[in-house]
């Protein structure tokens, strides 16, 4: 009988599962500096400021204002605990939330295609985005570029609507309405336009170009994020329509740039990609050979020719694009093999963890997803306004793209085999990417983020550096990569930064 | 190791149908150790993807070697503890992914009659187990289907009814495992939404297992028929690699035969199973090969 008893205690013992998810417990921004002039800072693709129209706002004493601070308190009356939910959710800031959206469907989408029945790989056709394969497949330049239209587009969306903001100067609703409760921190001085609405609009629409497949998701999110911003007593809805007003129009000028961005074209032919093998046979050097069954064609020969948004595409070979790696014949190339076949076969602990950390492969935010999330948990923490987390995100992405965008180049460029092409022995525990070795595309994005990222917050800079370095290394301990790929790829990444930095100098923010 | 060794030399051995499983119907009695090495091999070329079944020409075959020792000890004649921990070894035949390989989770069971009865001129009875497992060391579950285990601590909750009349005999089990959550060496991942944590949830399981045979002084043989039931967990996308949460189901059939040799104590068996139908698992199909020796625990003079 005891048995049973124990039997039955035990049962009842069994823990609890849930899990602390770490971007559900942000605190609520709440800027310490408002950066009300922020109107007045070096837009990316806007002319100026007021290039998009934003219509003035009724008074706050008219009918309409009334009606809708009427609407904030019936809301606010009925709330329900999904509602809270929602609003404790929104109230860490939009250009974050915007940011993690991002990552998801990224995530999401970030699966290759399975192969056809005779052996060839279909591509994922951005006119039919929910045929098998799904589009996009949100591999790390795709993901890289994704994620810079997004912070670009936003910050140029807020640096309109901050311009609109210091101009009509209307408090927020529980400013004009004492019996609105604000669950939110009051908005540099004025909710006219809502910032949160601008940047879901033009949120909404670079998602829509980018994924078109989860536009409905999409579209549930900016409900709700509307839903907390009236509920919460954040703006009324004419703060929102007019936030939406600016967030469209900024974002058609980035759609206009995406389409001619040459990235629609990054796929190419056959006869690109066999021109690319025989350039480098004619070298005399060892070509790069898909080691995947049946071979997969390599992943977007032609990034490098997409327009960089930091420098000019005639900068990549001046001035980025780096010296050939070691010949596949050369003493250097075999002691590098070697170090790669050691480290993979003895493999430690901690190499493992490195490595796994690091991987961010398939169904993974990527490299770039990687940084962004490194650099969001830290801006968490610093109550920075909205326009200046879409500035710093704005040249975080547009680092990582232009990184991937020398890098790619660079692969194409030298297309040289990966480790275990020459040496079968090497065995991978990430998986081995579809593409050229030299240079490694962690080192690139690390060497870029970690230089901006560092330059935005100088007391992190030694982690940042920390970090890049191993999420390189990571990929020497994975046996896909060379040290003169990390190494280079690491150097590389860090003159892209240095662009960057170059910008955040001198567009007025600071 | 030199006490074990020399206990083997002075065992006292009672020539019965012994058991060395947490799922059967038998039991050692009291201070006798049953204890033993035992192999398998298991592998598949195809495997479910959700429900879809496919093969992967960049991993070829799957396999799963392993070696491990396991024991029964009998506390009384109607309390057994069961112990069990295995050494894996993994390896995908094609591509190049890495094989994992290292000691894996010790298991420990505790399985008691609570009834013991005749019915219809058989013997029927009521058993109650209840395991616990948990992993050595930690080894990434993060790799599958390389992983060499799931790394979840697991308590089982069993219930086996078994019915022998004339040597023949059947046994059925079910099994409630709650498994407890995971850690990954990277802190956000990919279910069917984004999570930031390291920590995973893992879907508690059912498992049901039905076995039919014949059993005397010198064997035990059975056919069986075994489902596990994930309870919860999600699919992997088409393309993607699987991943410990995933929604593992998986119907079996096998065989079990176990033969007391002609030295005293000393006992050998073999099974093999084969899947039947899967969710998210691989189409597995597996031998083993054991034996065991029975020592008797008793303090001598």
């Amino acid at each position: 009988m005891r048995y049973i008893i124990i039997f039955s205690l035990s049962f009842l013992l069994a823990c609890k599962k849930d899990i602390q998810e770490v971007n559900m417990v942000y605190p609520k921004l709440d800027p310490i500096k408002g950066d009300a002039k922020a109107g007045n800072w070096k837009p990316i693709l806007l002319t100026s400021p007021n290039e998009v129209a934003c219509p003035a706002p009724v008074s706050i004493n008219s009918t309409r204002y009334q009606g809708e601070t009427q609407e904030i308190m019936d809301l606010q009356k009925n709330m329900s605990d999904a509602q809270r939910t929602i609003i404790n959710y929104w109230r860490a800031g939009a250009v974050l939330r915007w940011n993690e959206i991002m990552r998801e469907l990224v995530a999401k989408n970030n699966i290759p295609p399975y192969q056809n029945p005779d052996g060839t790989y279909p591509v994922p056709n951005a006119s039919n985005p929910f045929a098998y394969p799904t589009f996009p497949f949100a591999n790390p330049p795709y993901a890289a570029r994704a994620y810079a239209y997004l912070s670009a587009a936003q910050y140029d969306a807020l640096v309109s609507a901050y311009h609109y903001k210091a101009l009509h100067k209307r408090p927020s609703p529980s400013e004009n309405q004492p019996l609105i409760q604000s669950h939110f921190s009051s908005t540099s001085g004025s909710s006219f336009p809502s910032e949160d609405a601008v940047v879901m609009a033009v949120s909404v629409e670079m998602m829509k170009l980018l994924f078109p497949a989860d536009t409905a998701f999409v579209n549930q999110k900016a409900r709700e994020h509307v839903l907390a911003r009236i509920a919460g007593g954040g703006n009324v809805r004419e703060d929102i329509e007019a936030g939406e007003i600016i967030g469209r129009a900024v974002a058609a000028k980035f759609i206009a740039r995406a389409r001619t961005d040459g990235a629609g074209a990054a796929v190419g032919t056959p006869a690109i990609w066999e021109s690319m093998k025989q350039s480098v046979v004619a070298k005399g050097e060892t070509p790069w050979l898909s080691q995947e069954t049946p071979p997969r064609p390599p992943m977007l020969p032609l990034f490098g020719n997409v327009k960089p948004f930091l420098f000019s595409t005639s900068d990549i070979a001046s001035k980025l694009r780096p010296v050939p790696p070691p010949s596949t014949s050369s003493a250097q190339f075999k002691k590098e093999l070697e170090e790669v076949y050691l480290v993979t076969s003895n493999l430690n602990r901690e190499q493992e963890r490195i490595c796994i950390f690091w991987a961010d492969g398939v169904r993974t935010y990527t490299p770039p997803g990687h940084w962004n999330y490194i650099a969001c948990e830290d801006f968490v923490n610093q109550q920075i306004s909205e326009v200046r987390w879409a500035r710093n995100l704005a040249l975080l992405n547009m680092s990582l793209m232009d990184a991937a965008i020398v890098c790619w180049d660079t692969k194409y460029y030298y297309f040289n085999p990966r480790p275990m092409q020459i040496d079968s022995r090497i065995k991978t525990t990430v998986g081995l990417p579809n593409f050229p070795s030299y240079i490694s595309g962690h080192s690139t994005f690390s060497g870029a983020a970690s230089a901006i990222l560092s330059h935005l917050t100088p007391s992190q800079a030694g982690k940042y550096n920390a970090m890049a370095k191993e999420a390189s290394e990571s990929r020497i301990y994975g046996g896909i990569h060379y040290r003169s790929d990390c190494e280079v790829g690491l150097n590389v990444g860090n003159k892209v930064g240095e662009f960057a930095i170059k910008r955040a100098l001198s567009d007025g923010a600071d | 190791m030199r006490v074990l060794f020399i206990i083997f030399l002075m065992v006292h051995v009672a020539k019965l149908s012994y058991s060395q499983t947490d799922f059967d119907g038998l039991f050692m009695d009291r201070n006798y150790l049953c204890a033993g090495l035992v192999s398998s091999y298991s592998s598949f070329t195809h495997y479910w993807e959700g429900e879809k079944k496919r093969d992967n020409l960049n991993m070829g075959t799957v396999s799963n070697t392993s070696v491990g020792v396991m024991g029964n000890y009998g506390l009384s004649d109607r309390l057994n503890f069961i112990f069990n921990l295995p050494y894996v070894q993994t390896r995908a035949s094609a591509g190049n992914m890495q094989g994992q390989n290292g000691i894996q989770d010790l298991s420990l069971w505790l399985k008691y009659a609570l009834m013991q009865k005749k019915i219809f001129k058989g013997d029927l009875q009521l058993i109650p187990a209840l395991g616990y497992s948990m992993p050595t060391r930690y080894y990434t579950p993060d790799v599958l289907p390389l992983s060499i285990g799931m790394q979840s601590r697991v308590w089982s909750y069993r219930m086996i009814v078994d019915y022998e009349k004339d040597h023949w005999y059947f046994t059925g089990s079910s099994t409630y495992m709650h498994r407890q959550n995971i850690f990954l060496d990277r802190n956000t991942y990919y279910t069917d939404r984004q999570i930031y944590s390291n920590e995973v949830i893992m879907p508690d399981v059912w498992m049901w297992n039905a076995r039919f045979g014949y059993r005397n002084q010198d064997i035990i043989a059975d056919v069986f028929y075994e489902n596990m039931n994930t309870i919860g967990g999600f699919d992997i996308a088409r393309n993607a690699m699987p991943f410990p949460s995933n929604n593992m189901d998986y119907h079996r059939i096998g065989a079990y035969f176990k033969y007391e040799t002609p030295v005293n104590g000393l006992s050998i068996l073999a099974n093999g199973f084969t899947t039947l139908a899967g969710r998210n698992m691989g189409h597995w199909s597996g031998i083993g090969l054991g034996a065991f020796y029975i020592i008797d625990m008793t303090k001598k003079h």
